[in-house]
């Protein structure tokens, strides 16, 4: 049996750049960044103090009714997901019980699945402080007091906040997704690591239409520490926080973190051609892999990892390295990270290297953890409709001699690819082919 | 091309009755509980005071060679017993630790990686000093400043990196030297079952020849216990642990929370009959669908549960009547345990009151993403054996649980096909089905 081809009818995508698909394109033309000097609590004293932080979102309006209650029960990480989910589904001109609850959905919901990588999904800090605070004995944590009073000041569903899997929970539950479910959770491959075997359960037949990617919010206290404490992110541009992320730069000195989501409705080519919809893009190759240094962070510096994964996308596809139009990186903006990419990229494209356009999406957004890879892949297929090709930010000294596009750049799109990796080693690629 | 057909190589566990497969089976037919006082930090005071504990001496870097161990020192709680149930499953399978060019008929991109991991346990103290300095308990205001300052001075970056859900995966293939595919996912207590199944779609699919799938997980910490504790899951049967977990049992108030580990070497059977590996069982069937009904509910009639089971038993080509048994998701809460006896009914009609149906979790207790795994790998001992492993105290049958559940002691019994339950928070349903391996 030949494997069905997999099309993308549907985008969503929330971040630092709006909460909207058509707001992050409009930003991505005028040049705009959206990493400024940290809102949502006061960073002075973290190395790194500015990020990507997307705007406030409007659950109550978003969430139909019948699921309004359990808006109180989502994370941020879980808002972000459920708006971008809710904007790739209605852009895929899909009916489903969320998006037209009184009409028949369009979509068997035992054949729609759902598959949404999600983060080490940091808590409310203050929400948890202020039960702790029951919980303490002259200014001390008590395990006697919290156990006997402090834990019942507690909302009892607190934890349901913070399973990885209620990403795609509740997004199932809005759009009645009862096949195949999923959480990948893989770091800032996670997104394309979803999507990836969305793709792969589509062409084998386990489903018609899954709604995959992922999200993150890595601005919060605990995630920016994590990152902090790695020596990971960006310290020297606390006052000019819109030059801070620098991918391929050589002034780079580390990431930016951000929040957001990025979604995708894949869907079997027949079933989308049959109700008319719109096509993205088809996934004509994906390749998975894994490498990491002994230290659990670094790619290493001939990143052998990413050349792997992105030989196994091209393979499939049977595209040759000069055919793709443009990749989007990982890009993270940590000089020796992107060391190791550049020389994965050379491996993987050979002599193609040299003249590959490149766009880097954390140069506008930040690193939005298991948001990210899923950001730059709905960014992939923005950017195919459009046939233009954004400016990276801040390569103003590139460290490396690749094609990092500096100027927005009108050029057919017909391939484009998108890679990435992740502290502790997982590694994607994927490329997308016009119909 | 004709389907690929997908054996079980290996099996590794790190459980609370046993770090490996024969002392857990053993100490399992025995009818032994691994329940005890929780000691990793002090619950006294705590709704549930007791858990099923990895035992204090397991060292997950005592089977490892010299100088493989040195990377893996800081690896998290949940990490340590995944490096030891793989190594056990890696070796059952004949696989040279590590990877390396000896062999040439096995190429590390090649072998592939499918976890359905835990989070790292939270280095509790360290978290929760800046959260109580920096309270302003007047104002009810986090002051950032401080929180900052302490949590800079208390944190770690390592213990902090090794919470992340990837870690554990990232060990194991950095261990073997794997650079397939290696994938993480967390879907509750299902985590492992869902792993284990999409590794053997990773094989199907041709993106790898062998994947090592399981997973693992310990929640035995203040916040865990509290977020279970709160959503009123837990057993709180505090003057007789052992008799806490209780599935299918009428006097049933709660699972048991337990911690560790579980492994099995997925392979296509051309890949092992090339390097003469143990066959111990082949893999049928995959079953994976959501309730899409409520994140604090099961769908009180099963659809998801009906579906996942219709889907596995599809995908294995086997009708009801090939089941000769099913270990239960079997919690030993109210809902779940009525809900699964009539998902089971809903799938085998009268079938159901001849299929034996058991829950190691009442001696086990609940190990949440790793538990799925570790009770597919006693489906395996099942068929090797052909004896079924017990429902521990079942004593008053609750009416709305009326299956043959194997009560309180292991029985003798023919097993060829075995099928495997997996339910998640949030309404996440897995089934594997396997058979015992003829030609």
């Amino acid at each position: 049996m030949p494997k069905r081809r997999v099309v993308i009818t549907g985008i969503g995508l929330v971040s630092a750049l709006g909460e909207s698909s058509q707001d992050y394109l409009k930003a991505l033309w005028e040049n705009n960044s959206g990493i400024k000097r940290i809102g949502a609590f006061d960073p002075v004293n973290f190395t790194s103090q500015v990020a990507g932080e997307s705007p406030a979102l409007r659950m109550a309006k978003l969430v139909p009714k019948a699921h309004r209650k359990a808006t109180k029960l989502m994370s941020r990480d879980i808002e972000l997901a459920v708006v971008a989910a809710d904007d790739a589904v209605r852009d895929a001109q899909l009916k489903t019980k969320g998006t037209a609850p009184e009409e028949p959905a369009d979509i068997e919901p035992t054949r729609s699945g759902v598959n949404i990588g999600a983060g080490l999904i940091c808590c409310d800090i203050p929400e948890l402080a202020a039960a702790i605070q029951n919980g303490t004995e002259n200014d001390t944590f008590s395990y006697g007091k919290w156990g006997r009073e402090g834990m019942a000041t507690l909302t009892p569903l607190w934890l349901l906040k913070y399973l990885p899997n209620m990403l795609s929970c509740h997004v199932s539950i809005i759009h009645d997704l009862q096949g195949p479910s999923n959480a990948v959770t893989c770091a800032e491959a996670s997104g394309l690591l979803a999507v990836g075997e969305a793709f792969r359960l589509i062409s084998n037949d386990k489903a018609d239409v899954i709604v995959a990617g992922g999200a993150e919010c890595k601005v919060n206290p605990m995630a920016l520490l994590r990152q902090c404490l790695l020596k990971r992110v960006s310290t020297k541009y606390n006052d000019t926080p819109e030059k801070a992320c620098r991918p391929f730069d050589s002034q780079a000195d580390g990431t930016v973190v951000g929040e957001g989501a990025g979604i995708v409705v894949l869907e079997e080519l027949q079933h989308a051609q049959k109700r008319g919809a719109p096509i993205y893009a088809e996934i004509t190759g994906y390749g998975a892999s894994f490498e990491c240094g002994p230290d659990y962070v670094a790619p290493s510096s001939q990143g052998k990892g990413i050349a792997l994964a992105i030989t196994k996308a091209l393979a499939e596809s049977k595209l040759d390295p000069d055919k793709i139009d443009m990749l989007i990186p990982h890009g993270a903006s940590v000089p020796s990270h992107d060391l190791g990419e550049v020389n994965g990229i050379k491996t993987a494209f050979g002599a193609a290297a040299s003249k590959l356009p490149i766009f880097a999406v954390k140069s506008r957004v930040g690193n939005c953890g298991a948001g990210a890879a899923a950001i730059d892949l709905v960014t992939a297929a923005l950017l195919m409709k459009h046939n233009k090709i954004p400016a990276n930010l801040n390569c103003d000294q590139p460290a490396a001699d690749l094609n990092i596009i500096n100027q927005t750049t009108e050029t057919e799109l017909n391939n484009v690819m998108t890679s990435c990796y992740t502290y502790g080693g997982q590694t994607a690629a994927m490329v997308l082919s016009k119909i | 091309m004709a389907n690929k057909r997908i054996v079980i190589t290996g099996t590794g566990v790190v459980t609370p009755l046993g770090c490996n497969v024969e002392e857990m089976w053993r100490r399992l037919m025995n009818c032994e509980s691994g329940i005890g006082p929780t000691t990793v930090f002090d619950a006294s005071t705590f709704p549930s005071q007791f858990s099923a504990q990895v035992p204090d001496d397991y060292d997950h870097l005592a089977d490892l060679p010299q100088e493989l161990r040195e990377e893996h020192k800081l690896a998290g709680r949940n990490s340590r017993f995944m490096i030891g149930a793989a190594v056990q499953a890696w070796r059952q399978a004949m696989l040279p630790l590590p990877l390396n060019g000896d062999e040439p008929a096995i190429r590390s991109e090649r072998v592939g990686l499918y976890l359905g991991a835990g989070e790292g346990p939270l280095d509790f103290d360290n978290f929760i000093a800046p959260t109580v300095e920096g309270w302003n308990s007047e104002t009810q205001e986090m002051n950032w400043e401080i929180w900052g300052k302490v949590a800079k001075a208390r944190m770690d970056a390592i213990r902090e990196l090794e919470q992340e859900p990837n870690m554990p995966g990232s060990h194991l293939a950095r261990l073997f030297r794997i650079t397939g595919p290696c994938m993480s996912c967390l879907t509750a207590c299902a985590a492992s079952t869902q792993a284990t199944g999409e590794a053997l779609e990773m094989i199907r699919c041709g993106d790898a020849d062998i994947v090592i799938a399981g997973g693992c997980h310990s929640m035995i910490h203040p916040l865990g216990v509290t977020g279970f504790n709160r959503l009123t899951a837990l057993s709180t049967r505090n003057d007789d642990p052992t008799h806490a977990s209780r599935p299918f049992d009428k006097e049933r108030d709660g699972f048991v929370l337990a911690e560790g580990a579980g492994a099995v070497i997925l392979e296509d059977l051309e890949s092992a009959r090339k390097r003469n590996a143990p066959i111990l069982a082949e893999v049928l069937g995959y079953g994976s669908t959501a309730d899409a009904f409520r994140v604090t509910d099961q769908h009180e009639d099963g659809r998801g549960g009906i579906a996942a089971v219709q889907l596995a038993l599809k995908d294995a080509g086997v009708s009801i009547n090939d089941i000769d048994y099913i270990s239960s998701h079997g919690t030993g809460t109210a809902e779940n345990d009525s809900i699964e006896t009539h998902v089971i009914k809903s799938v085998f009609g009268d079938q159901a009151y001849k299929v034996p149906v058991s829950s190691v979790k009442s001696m086990l207790g609940h190990l949440i993403a790793a538990a799925g795994v570790v009770e597919l790998i006693t489906c395996v001992l099942a068929i090797r054996d052909q004896i079924l492993p017990p429902t521990t105290n079942l004593t008053n049958l609750d009416p709305e649980c009326d299956l043959d559940y194997v009560p309180n002691q292991p029985r003798k019994a023919p097993v060829n096909i075995a099928m495997s339950n997996s339910f998640g928070f949030g309404g996440q349903n897995n089934i594997i089905i396997i058979k015992k391996f003829s030609e």
